[in-house]
């Protein structure tokens, strides 16, 4: 169900993220140009260390997924990819600049898990007001609201919308800013099956406009729908790799099972030799 | 963005027609309790009634309290919702938030004392040799200096309980010692330095000198200008509090 929208959506991302792509391909002078590129990636709060030593890199253009239990450093992983996390050592390079300068302001949404929008506000009124943030056009709001399927509800406050439907409306505040790089925190949380392959026609659909997809799940079998997931336990990066080396590691086509197989191998390696290639950890 | 920010906040206000209610209706009711409340004072001949002193000082104040309470619980929910982390990572500028927020609220303010100044102007027949206009600037500034406080607050709450908590904190001793109850000559030293550097004594101060004079003061403008500066300063401060980044 590819509409005129989504093909309005994908097209005007399009332009800006083949430049993007040309600037880094000829920056770094590799095939495959990256969105987001972390080195030894250290974050602790309050003494806790949450993420302990991340390297890895996110291609541009695809849906990368971060997979990994509750409590494992997602969220933290994409508030410091966002730049509302203080990174305590390593860096991370998003579009080419450290996360959280301030042009990456324009060019990286961020849908957090709970959804962040003003609950006493109309859906429209929501997405008019995060696209005023950008130079959004009232079109541009009309456009993100209905790419979320909320076109019936636009008038509504978001506080009588079902919970469903009210994390759309974050959704669509952030794609009313066209991002280049867009990281979603658990977007299909409390969503029905029809809504969840829904979604994840649309993030394909942007992803194939050139839009860069980060989408957190701790739910395993929406990886198949991810073209590279990073799998992460306990702060620390177990694999990355695509959804067919992940059934093929794990020995298992059911996604969830392959990760528990691969996580039990990743502890012992971790506990006993340290260093084999699925325990990314830097001394 | 700073526009879009006050229509944004005007928005959300808008949708609680309560609210609305009790910002713009309740001043002019208190006002009204006030007057009653010295309606068989007998004043000596030559002397001002006590409404024409007290009310006038609540005209100021009320604003002052509302804008402070509005704005400091506005500001916890955007703290504590998310939508202000999400903010930040927009191309959003600190300053466009603060001013859309002080805009906002001093519209707001606006039409209350505008409310309450037409009471007790033309039911209460207020006394003052000043303009009505006059009152009404210094009651927005007095409002804005409530949104100030307000925001400021805020980052040191972290639930709406503990926002409301900070009234007794920061209005009422503004209020006890700005002159409305004591005069100031009257204070120990001790009360009087403390009430010299609160900002509200400034906005007593300056309605004073609109009561007693027909034309505007420089004392007057005095008064208000320092009361904008105090404005400005808190308005950086809470500014401070805006943090793009958590540890």
């Amino acid at each position: 169900m590819v509409d005129p929208l989504t093909c309005m959506f994908a097209g005007s991302s399009f332009n800006s993220s083949v430049g993007e792509l040309m600037e880094s391909a000829e920056a770094r002078m590799t095939p495959t140009p990256s969105a987001i590129e972390a080195t030894r990636l250290h974050v602790s709060r309050s003494r806790t260390k949450i993420l302990r030593g991340l390297d890895f890199t996110v291609d541009a253009g695809r849906i990368t997924g971060l997979l990994g239990p509750s409590g494992s450093g997602k969220t933290t992983l994409m508030r410091a990819i966002v730049g509302v996390q203080r990174i305590t050592r390593g860096t991370v390079t998003v579009l080419g600049r450290p996360a959280g300068s301030a042009p990456l302001r324009h060019d990286v949404g961020y849908v957090t898990q709970g959804a962040s929008v003003y609950a006493d506000l109309s859906v429209e009124a929501n997405v008019r007001y995060f696209g005023a943030m950008h130079g959004a056009t009232a079109a541009d709001a009309a456009e993100a609201i209905s790419a979320v399927g909320l076109e019936k509800f636009a008038r509504q406050k978001a506080a009588d919308l079902s919970g469903g439907q009210f994390s759309r409306v974050s959704l669509a505040c952030a794609l009313v800013a066209h991002p280049q790089l867009l990281i979603l925190d658990e977007p299909t949380v409390g969503l029905d099956p029809v809504l969840r392959a829904e979604l994840w026609e649309r993030f394909a659909a942007m992803a194939a406009g050139g839009t860069t997809l980060l989408v957190s799940s701790h739910v395993m079998e929406e990886a198949s729908h991810c073209s590279s997931l990073l799998l992460l336990r306990d702060g620390l990066l177990l694999a990355q790799l695509t959804p067919a080396e992940l059934a093929e590691r794990g020995g298992s086509d059911d996604l969830e099972r392959a990760f528990l197989t691969i996580i039990k191998a990743a502890e012992q390696v971790i506990k006993s030799t340290r260093g084999q290639e699925e325990s990314q950890v830097t001394p | 963005m700073t526009i879009a920010t006050t229509a944004r906040v005007l928005g959300q206000l808008r949708h609680d027609h309560r609210s609305v209610a009790l910002i713009l209706v309740v001043p002019a009711l208190l006002l009204t309790a006030v007057y009653f409340l010295y309606e068989n004072e007998t004043s000596p001949p030559g002397f001002p009634r006590t409404f024409d002193r007290v009310g006038l000082m609540m005209l100021a104040i009320f604003p002052f309290v509302v804008m402070f309470l509005v704005t400091s619980i506005t500001m916890l929910r955007e703290r504590t919702s998310g939508t202000l982390e999400r903010l930040l990572t927009t191309p959003i500028h600190k300053a466009d938030l603060l001013f859309g927020y002080a805009l906002a609220f001093s519209i707001m303010a606006a039409l209350q004392s505008l409310v309450a100044t037409a009471v007790a102007y033309w039911i209460f027949d207020l006394d003052i040799k000043g303009s009505p206009g006059f009152v009404v600037m210094i009651a927005v500034i007095n409002a804005v200096l409530g949104v100030a406080l307000g925001l400021f607050c805020s980052a040191f709450a972290r639930t709406e309980f503990q926002a409301v908590q900070f009234m007794p904190v920061v209005v009422v001793p503004q209020i006890l010692l700005c002159g409305l109850f004591v005069a100031r000559d009257d204070m120990n030293e001790v009360l009087e330095a403390i009430s010299g550097v609160l900002p509200l004594t400034f906005s007593v101060e300056a309605l004073k000198e609109i009561a007693g004079n027909v034309d505007a003061t420089s004392a007057m403008w005095q008064d208000a200008l320092i009361m904008g500066g105090i404005v400005v300063g808190v308005l950086v401060l809470a500014s401070l509090t805006l943090r793009r980044q958590t540890r």
